[in-house]
């Protein structure tokens, strides 16, 4: 059952992509080659606005022209916008592997291997500005788990009624956000939102209960946050108006894949990054600061890590923008080391929280923006 | 051990004739296995007839006939037209080694040694113990020679064991030579049937019918009614002639003076070259031959290597020309494309010399197996010993990726191709008496590079032409394939109607085939393809053997030896040949329609 604003949405999409078959049409008919424009989705064609605090998409389109060479991806592309449009008007999803499938009904047209069907289901999105979810492709991928102070509303699939689930109540568990996360609503208490790298602190600090003591919510990105996660972290730090801090390891894949995708959105989603980025979070540590501070047993650095640090510095408008992430990752280039969450351990298995994170929550100048 | 002193040891010391090395030796001249030694006996006869008639100026005509007679013996048969030998020459030619005519002259010619037949004659000898029988007649209304004729091996002279003169009704003049020996049938492409088509297609001029052991006749037809132009002998080049050879010489010479030696003896030396070469030897020009010693002969050596002498004449060599040889191939391969090249005229020892080339691309030919090789040196087509040969290694030599064909480092190239090349000259080094491989001097390989390149570039050309059809043709493939369903799509998509949607389609057709042009066609057009001749030599070499009536078992266990044998010879032979049996000739069966 679409809510309405959903319903507003999926029009909205479908007169997009019937927008863009009628346009083509009219070209043919023109006896003209029709073409197909979309943003170029890098690094290179985002800028970041530190008003709206997110990866804005800048002007760079590529266009394709219909010849012989590119007369088999238009034939794809129109037959996915076909299935995005079934996929709407009967409220269906389909995952990206699913997607891959469907297309074996497409004879010729039909896809060899996935990547070349979801190339194709990301140009329709970058195309129509608009995100997969919406025009009912989903990703197979987990959101991420949830433990807390928090009642996450959802609905039954059959009777449309309201479903309560207490994040409080998972025990060693926790919930898992779901691939859409639009039609969920909240409830919680709690003070602020820690959203951590790791699965392993992420246990611990749920076996602990540590969402009790320090009142908060406790969210698992497991690496580079998903799309959903993002969207969930963002949704509920908007409604609830909540802090969100981010817990992730000393090293510059943490600070610049996982924290910087997570604030400001990844420059391959930057069409959508609008809807999936939390411009409220605060990066909390590992620090290169803490690395000194709280004496942490380290790793060497490898030449990939500082070749991504040189190239976070020069060329990702994030660290850019932000001086502070500058010195930072000077400083930690200089000390040639990185450092695991869990190297806090080295002062006791429950260091982290007994001592670590009431520390850091409470000086701000530890944090990094 | 006791220790012997030098007086015992001379006992066993003692002259070796040249019959008794080869009967030895046999590898040497190409008759160590049963298979390969009816090849060379059937090409040392018909090597010597074409020389014999092209010399007498008389279109070739040769039958060549295989006769099974037992298990494993043979008898072959072959017949010219040619000019005849007289009575007191007979024995000589055919039963004494290294007696011959070419030896001592430089001429284009296919024999040189003065081996090949008597060789053939020996084998005989040795394996079934008979004399061979030669038949000879000079000229209309004379009566025909014909002798029994064996090899002493001890003294390397002929033995005539029956002489008489008969009537020779059907030839005015010719020769025919039968010899008896041990040897095994099969087909393949180191065959007698194999040699007698390339003979055949390289030798245009000739007639050869060909009777094979399982009585089918064969006829290559002439195709060309003019001989090649007469082989003109040459004197020897300065450059060419080594100390040894220019000391005989001065020995042997009718000359009184150094200088009139030099300009009588060699050729492209006039007067003034021989003053230049005597001043570089610190002779006098009037200096009389007989009174230069060793040391002197040596200065003069040197001399000649230290003056500047123009290249020997090269307008004694015939080749088989660039068309005539493309012709050849065309009959043989039927292929998408041909090309050819006939290099200028160079030297190596003093010995002119001239390279050519041809290649069949594509067509029937397989795709993935190294490329074929036909291999000739002065017309006469070289089946074994591919390995060792400076052609193959001059196919190895070359960058074939830069013309479209693939090879790993330093091997034959792979792709659906034939490689064809031919040496002509006034002596073609082999590697050895067999005759089957050119030897690797640098001049022959670099010429022979040269030409491969030369064809290779046309070959670039037409395999990088090919690629960009076959990419426009997917092209339009992928027009006809998708216009469907981007009109469909849009149907679905913006709600068309049948007849709209057919519109589209037809749009699609106009925007997309517009732009595109006429799409060139490689089709195959090969006229002179002639599918018999090419399966000649093409069929499976391990078929059964002929006239082989004992039992199955039998068969089998036979055949099973002969292959071992073979196998066996080919390792004595030469370690480098291996590609000789590795090249199934099976593999490479041209597919008929």
């Amino acid at each position: 059952m679409a809510t309405k604003k959903e319903e507003t949405a999926n029009k909205y999409v479908l007169g997009k992509i019937k927008d863009i078959a009628k346009r083509m049409y009219d070209t043919i008919r023109l006896q003209k080659k029709p073409e197909i424009e979309m943003p170029i989705r890098a690094l290179s064609n985002v800028s970041y606005d530190d008003k709206e605090g997110y990866f804005k998409l800048l002007k760079s389109v590529k266009s394709r022209t219909l010849t012989a060479s590119t007369i088999k991806t238009f034939a794809q592309t129109l037959r996915m916008m076909e299935l995005s449009k079934q996929l709407v008007e009967t409220d269906d999803i389909a995952t990206k592997r699913e997607a891959y499938y469907v297309s074996k009904n497409w004879g010729d047209a039909r896809f060899r291997e996935q990547p070349e069907s979801d190339t194709v289901m990301d140009d329709i999105e970058a195309m129509m500005g608009v995100n997969r979810e919406q025009i009912g492709f989903i990703p197979e991928e987990k959101g991420g788990a949830v433990a807390g102070e928090l009642v996450v509303i959802d609905q039954d699939a059959d009777s449309g009624k309201d479903l309560e689930i207490d994040c409080t109540k998972f025990g060693s568990g926790a919930y898992s956000i779901p691939s859409s996360v639009e039609h969920l609503r909240f409830k919680t208490k709690a003070k602020f939102i820690l959203a951590i790298e790791t699965s392993g602190m992420f246990e611990r600090l749920n076996k602990h209960n540590y969402w009790k003591k320090a009142n908060c919510i406790l969210i698992a990105m497991g690496g580079v946050p998903t799309r959903a996660c993002r969207r969930f972290i963002r949704k509920l730090a908007d409604e609830q108006k909540l802090p969100v801090y981010v817990f992730c390891d000393g090293d510059f894949y943490g600070y610049f894949n996982i924290h910087r995708t997570l604030k400001v959105g990844s420059g391959n989603a930057a069409h959508i990054n609008e809807f999936f980025c939390v411009p409220q979070a605060q990066y909390i540590g590992i620090t290169p600061q803490d690395i000194i501070d709280y004496q942490l047993p380290t790793h060497p650095l490898k030449d990939v890590d500082i070749k991504r640090a040189k190239d976070a510095l020069k060329n990702d408008p994030f660290v850019q923008h932000y001086t502070a992430w500058q010195k930072a990752a000077e400083q930690q280039i200089k000390m040639k080391a990185r450092a695991e969450q869990q190297a806090l351990a080295k002062h006791g298995l429950n260091f982290v929280i007994d001592k670590y994170l009431p520390e850091k929550l409470k000086n701000r100048k530890t944090w990094l923006p | 051990m006791a220790q012997k002193t030098a007086e015992e040891l001379a006992q066993k010391q003692r002259e070796i004739s040249i019959a008794e090395f080869f009967e030895k030796n046999r590898h040497l001249l190409g008759f160590d296995n049963p298979r390969r030694a009816l090849m060379t006996a059937v090409k040392e006869a018909v090597d010597n007839a074409l020389d014999a008639c092209e010399e007498a100026r008389i279109l070739p005509e040769i039958n060549v006939e295989l006769i099974q007679l037992g298990e494993t013996r043979f008898r072959i048969v072959i017949e010219d037209n040619g000019p005849g030998i007289i009575k007191a020459q007979l024995p000589k030619i055919f039963a004494k080694l290294l007696y011959g005519s070419k030896f001592h002259k430089l001429a284009q010619t296919r024999g040189q040694q003065g081996i090949g037949i008597s060789a053939a004659v020996l084998y005989g000898q040795l394996t079934t113990g008979k004399p061979a029988t030669i038949m000879s007649k000079t000229g209309e209304g004379k009566k025909a020679i014909r002798m029994k004729l064996k090899i002493n091996t001890q003294t390397n002279n002929p033995d005539v064991i029956e002489e008489e003169e008969v009537e020779w009704e059907e030839k005015d003049h010719g020769t025919r030579i039968e010899i008896d020996m041990e040897g095994a049938y099969l087909k393949g492409r180191q065959s007698v049937d194999e040699y007698l088509k390339e003979t055949s297609v390289v030798n245009p001029h000739c007639t050869i019918i060909y009777t094979n052991p399982e009585a089918n006749q064969m006829i290559f037809p002439r195709a060309a009614e003019q001989l090649p132009p007469e082989a003109r002998e040459i004197k020897p080049h300065p450059y060419g002639v080594e100390l040894g050879m220019l000391i005989k010489m001065l020995e042997t010479t009718k000359a009184s003076t150094l200088q009139q030696f030099l300009t009588d003896e060699f050729v492209r030396v006039g007067a003034g070259t021989a003053k230049e070469i005597c001043a570089n030897a610190s002779l006098l020009p009037s200096t009389k031959t007989k009174n230069l010693n060793r040391d002197l002969m040596e200065n003069l050596h040197k001399g000649i290597q230290n003056t500047k002498i123009i290249a020997p004449p090269t307008d004694c060599i015939s080749p088989i020309t660039a068309d005539l040889l493309e012709k050849g191939l065309r009959k043989e391969i039927n292929a998408e494309f041909y090309c050819s090249t006939t290099r200028p005229p160079a030297v190596y020892r003093g010995n002119p010399f001239i390279i050519e080339a041809a290649l069949a691309y594509g067509g029937e030919q397989e795709g993935d197996s190294a490329v074929r090789i036909l291999r000739f040196a002065n017309r006469v087509p070289l089946l074994y010993q591919q390995g060792a040969c400076a052609i193959t290694n001059s196919i190895q030599a070359t960058s074939w990726r830069l013309y479209g064909l693939q090879q790993s480092k330093n091997s034959l190239p792979v792709g659906p191709c034939t490689i064809v090349v031919h040496m002509s000259s006034v002596w073609v080094p082999f590697t050895s008496e067999s005759k089957e491989a050119l030897a690797h001097y640098p001049e022959i390989v670099k010429e022979v590079k040269l030409a491969l390149q030369e064809c290779g570039r046309k070959l670039a050309s037409f395999v990088n032409k090919k690629r960009r059809i076959s990419e426009e043709s997917k092209k339009r493939g992928y027009i006809e394939k998708y216009i469907p369903h981007v009109a469909d799509s849009l149907k679905s998509i913006v709600g068309l109607s049948e007849i709209q949607k057919k519109q589209v389609e037809d749009d699609l057709y106009a925007i997309l085939e517009h732009t595109r042009g006429e799409l060139e066609e490689i089709e195959m057009d090969n006229p002179d393809y002639d599918p018999e001749l090419a399966q000649i030599g093409a069929e499976d070499e391990t078929e059964e053997p002929m006239g082989d009536d004992s039992s199955p078992h039998k068969k089998g266990k036979k055949r099973k030896e002969e292959l071992d044998e073979e196998k066996e010879g080919d390792e004595n032979e030469d370690s480098f040949s291996d590609d000789d049996e590795n090249d199934n000739p099976g593999d490479r069966q041209l597919k008929l329609s």
